[in-house]
């Protein structure tokens, strides 16, 4: 064991040379670090309560979603059972119903049922790879349809409207314009947003909280204001609430439940002032499909109001004072600058398929994330010294072997962080300094154990070697404990603990190779080149 | 150069004639700390009972703490949790979430800092923190999962690379310590979250590292000295890896006395809590560990090798009655 052939101490220092040369990069300035070949930008990245910033946790509102769900199987159902090919084609319905879970209607005519169950069947199709449909279609009382969506169907359509969720708030938030954002999902029905570097998270969340669904909706001139208030509306319309702060004193509006334009056909969104009021404001371009469809309305209807809707509340409900025809419009309420901006990027990435609600918000200042590393590096520091120390003067010319594999230890695991590109937390630089005091365990259990074994009246040749082998076995297994508690720490802990979980399982790693491997390399140097009668332990 | 020896030579020291009083204080002292937990409480910070959270800087003198209370109660979000942190100057200021409505929440934390800044003009707030209450349940549940799990993992590990007796020996140990430690957060009612979980998992790692040398040890006397008999072969196998034991511990509280000094603020109660967690540790793996293999019948036998005969004696030992 003690013969340690050439190409083995040759492969060990190449090893520690890499270490080495792969922790310089984490520690360069930006500058320089930004020009080195893309292979070698490698660096420990640094979490959010080092580096500063905002980690949002939001959540789909299921229920939201399955609504929406709903209300598209409706305006399917109709377009359905008109057909085709003109009025021949269709299939007169009643009652077309939405409850909480299903939609249903009844076909008048008998003869026509199966004809229209083949039509329902034809808009659902099979869920992904589960051999379901994502839609059932089942008859009861024998004249009316119902549509429910099976449980494969939900899971895809939440799977679908969290994935387009995930590119819209990337495309928000990338256009804050913020550094190095992190937006991925997690779980069945959340997705996390990571902005390093950013101190108000209000403006983060007035982006990604709204939907952003606008539609252009004609007020309903004819209802009955006394009925409205009242809470009625006429048939095709629905009272529509006026957002906060809005409607000059009015609390609502009834519009006709057609959606004359609506935010997908939008192609430019920015904010602007109003050249009469200078408020801020933001002006919409719509798609050569919705200029034309702007223009034709407005001509049809001038003297009339429409209303702008966002998120199912009225910003404005303007007149009509002359046909629009440019293909653009403003958007007016109250706003500020930074709302206005807000709405108008959140209105060019399109809108949300799903509602989101922030259940967890962490945000910490980047001058407390600055104090903490400054303290952090103080602290590793000056543990590293006085663990030095000890091991100097109780194994003496074993213990520098032992400081030496520390030394190496330290810079192993800054460089494994930063080839696997890991985050350094707060947590994880405690986890970092208990490492440095644990590392050395390995070298205590070996030179303990040499101890021994010279007591015993063992030649220095034959201790060192007894003292590896017998060693080897508990420090094998201590380490395996250690990586189980670090692993359930990484599956099971959220952010800042994994961290932690990631610098304890790479530091238990380097430190068995160094303070095994390396510090034996020493020894069977040391002990081949003098051939020590006795050794000083 | 003459090397420092933490442990003289040659110690024999009677380990195991305290295993009845040490067990008995080990005992008293888990129950107090079950006790302590039930009538005081955890300071169960909002990671896992919800609410928001804030951590406030204040660059001219200090408001009293009364004063903040009351300021923070006008903001209307109830009665606030106010904690000194460890530079004079800063505090954390807890409230607990609107309910209801989702809304209010997601607001709440900004209002809280407002207000603050509002009272404190000097006030600078360093760190907002949010959860809502379905987020903290998750949160507690999880924690609760991992814990458990790592005490079960590792000892069926112990038992795996041992034998049954060294897995329960390990795992009442590992409850031994983890009830301590929570003992530890309701006595100083230093709040406990996130982690606080880690610290707890990083002890249970930890303290196991302990164990697993003495019962290397044991395990390889055991073969070596078949005759012995076990409590003098349990006292050799403490006293042989006493000074190891006694060496690594100094050093990693050294290491971990040094965080809780110079390091940041914000992880004071997970050094404090680990801090113990080692120390209490290294106490029971020379005292605790090994009384267990004393009554769990623990000798030569246990590690005889599984041939023809080794089966042949289990065989034998079941038609006695016993429990194999």
């Amino acid at each position: 064991m003690l013969d340690f052939p050439r190409w083995k101490t040759i492969g060990i220092s190449i090893i520690l040379l890499l270490g080495i040369l792969f922790t310089i990069p984490s520690f360069l300035p930006d500058r320089a670090f930004n020009q080195l070949p893309s292979f070698a930008q490698m660096k420990v990245n640094l979490g959010l309560d080092l580096a500063g910033g905002s980690h949002l946790l939001l959540e789909a509102d299921l229920a939201d979603l399955q609504k929406t769900q709903l209300g598209n199987m409706e305006k399917t159902v109709r377009t359905a059972m008109r057909g085709d090919h003109g009025a021949d084609d269709d299939i007169a319905i009643g009652d077309l119903r939405r409850t909480a879970t299903q939609v249903s209607f009844l076909v008048r005519d008998q003869a026509q049922l199966d004809e229209a169950r083949e039509r329902m069947f034809r808009e659902t199709q099979g869920a992904a790879m589960t051999g379901q449909r994502d839609w059932n279609v089942g008859i009861v009382d024998t004249t009316r349809i119902v549509m429910t969506p099976t449980r494969a169907g939900q899971q895809q359509a939440v799977s679908r409207a969290m994935d387009t969720a995930r590119d819209i708030i990337d495309r928000r938030v990338n256009a804050l314009g913020t550094r190095e954002p992190t937006i991925i999902r997690e779980g069945d029905d959340r997705i996390v947003v990571q902005v390093p570097g950013l101190n108000d998270p209000q403006q983060l969340k007035d982006l990604i909280g709204k939907t952003a669904k606008l539609e252009f909706r004609m007020v309903d001139a004819n209802a009955d204001p006394a009925a409205a208030a009242a809470g009625q509306a006429p048939v095709g319309s629905e009272i529509v609430p006026y957002a906060a702060g809005e409607g000059n004193g009015a609390a609502f509006e009834v519009l006709r439940r057609e959606v004359m334009i609506n935010g997908e056909q939008l192609i430019d969104a920015q904010q602007s002032f109003d050249p009469q009021t200078s408020m801020p404001v933001v002006t919409i371009r719509f798609d050569s499909g919705g200029s034309a469809t702007f223009a034709r309305v407005t001509a049809q209807n001038v003297g009339k109001r429409f209303a702008m809707v966002l998120d199912g509340q009225v910003l404005s409900a303007p007149s009509i004072n002359e046909p629009i025809l440019g293909g653009s419009a403003q958007i007016s309420g109250s706003f500020s600058v930074a709302s206005a901006n807000a709405l108008a990027i959140s209105l060019r990435s399109g809108a949300l398929p799903v509602k989101m609600t922030v259940v967890e918000e962490r945000t910490v200042s980047p001058e407390l994330g600055a104090d903490s590393i400054e303290k952090g590096v103080i602290a590793g520091i000056i543990a590293t010294v006085s663990v030095l120390v000890l091991m100097l003067v109780v194994y003496g010319r074993f213990g520098v072997y032992a400081n030496i594999a520390l030394i190496f230890n330290v810079f192993l695991i800054i460089a494994t962080m930063a080839a696997f590109n890991a985050t350094l937390t707060l947590p994880g630089i405690a986890g970092f300094v208990l490492t440095i005091g644990a590392a050395v365990d390995a070298n205590v259990l070996i030179n303990e154990r040499i101890r021994e074994e010279l007591k015993r009246g063992r030649r220095p040749f034959q201790a060192v070697e007894l003292g590896y082998t017998e060693a080897s076995r508990a420090i094998f297994d201590a380490n395996v404990t250690n990586v189980i508690a670090a692993a359930l720490m990484f599956w099971f802990g959220s952010g800042p603990i994994k961290g932690f979980a990631v610098v304890l399982t790479i530091g238990i790693v380097t430190s068995v190779f160094t303070a095994v491997t390396v510090t034996r390399m020493f020894a069977a140097h040391w002990l081949r080149a003098k051939r020590p009668a006795a050794i000083h332990l | 150069m003459r090397l420092l020896k933490l442990v003289p030579d040659d110690t024999n020291i009677d380990f195991l004639k305290w295993r009845k009083l040490a067990s008995f204080m080990s005992f008293i002292l888990v129950v107090v700390s079950i006790a302590l937990v039930a009538v005081r409480g955890l300071n169960l910070g909002i990671d896992f009972v919800g609410g928001q959270s804030v951590h406030v800087e204040f660059t001219g003198d200090m408001p009293k703490i009364q004063d903040i209370r009351e300021a923070v109660g006008k903001i209307g979000l109830g009665e606030a949790t106010i904690q000194q942190f460890g530079s004079d100057k800063a505090v954390s200021i807890r409230t607990a979430l609107p309910d209801g409505d989702k809304a209010a929440a997601e607001i709440a934390g900004q209002k809280l800092v407002d207000g603050i800044r509002k009272a404190f003009p000097t006030a600078h707030t360093g760190a907002v923190e949010t959860v809502s209450g379905k987020v903290s349940e998750e949160l507690l549940r999880t924690g609760a999962i991992s814990l458990a799990l790592a005490m079960l993992g590792i000892s069926i590990y112990i038992w795996i690379r041992f034998e049954w007796q060294f897995g329960v020996g390990a795992m009442g140990r590992l409850f031994h310590e983890v009830a301590l430690t929570f003992g530890f957060f309701a006595v100083t009612q230093i709040q406990f979250d996130l982690n606080s979980v880690a610290a707890l998992l990083t002890i249970v790692g930890y303290s196991l590292n302990d164990t697993i040398v003495v019962y290397d040890r044991v395990r390889e006397n055991l073969k070596k000295y078949r005759k012995m008999e076990i409590v003098p072969l349990l006292n050799l196998s403490i006293n042989e890896t006493l000074s190891r034991t006694v060496m690594t511990s100094v050093s990693v509280l050294m290491a971990l006395a040094v965080l809780l000094i110079f390091g940041p603020d914000v992880i004071f109660g997970f050094t404090a809590a680990m801090l113990l967690g080692v120390f209490v540790g290294t106490y029971s793996s020379i005292l605790m560990s090994t009384p267990v293999l004393v009554w769990l019948k623990v000798g030569p036998h246990s590690f005889v090798p599984r041939t023809a005969d080794g089966g042949a004696e289990r065989v034998a030992r079941s038609d006695d009655g016993a429990v194999v």
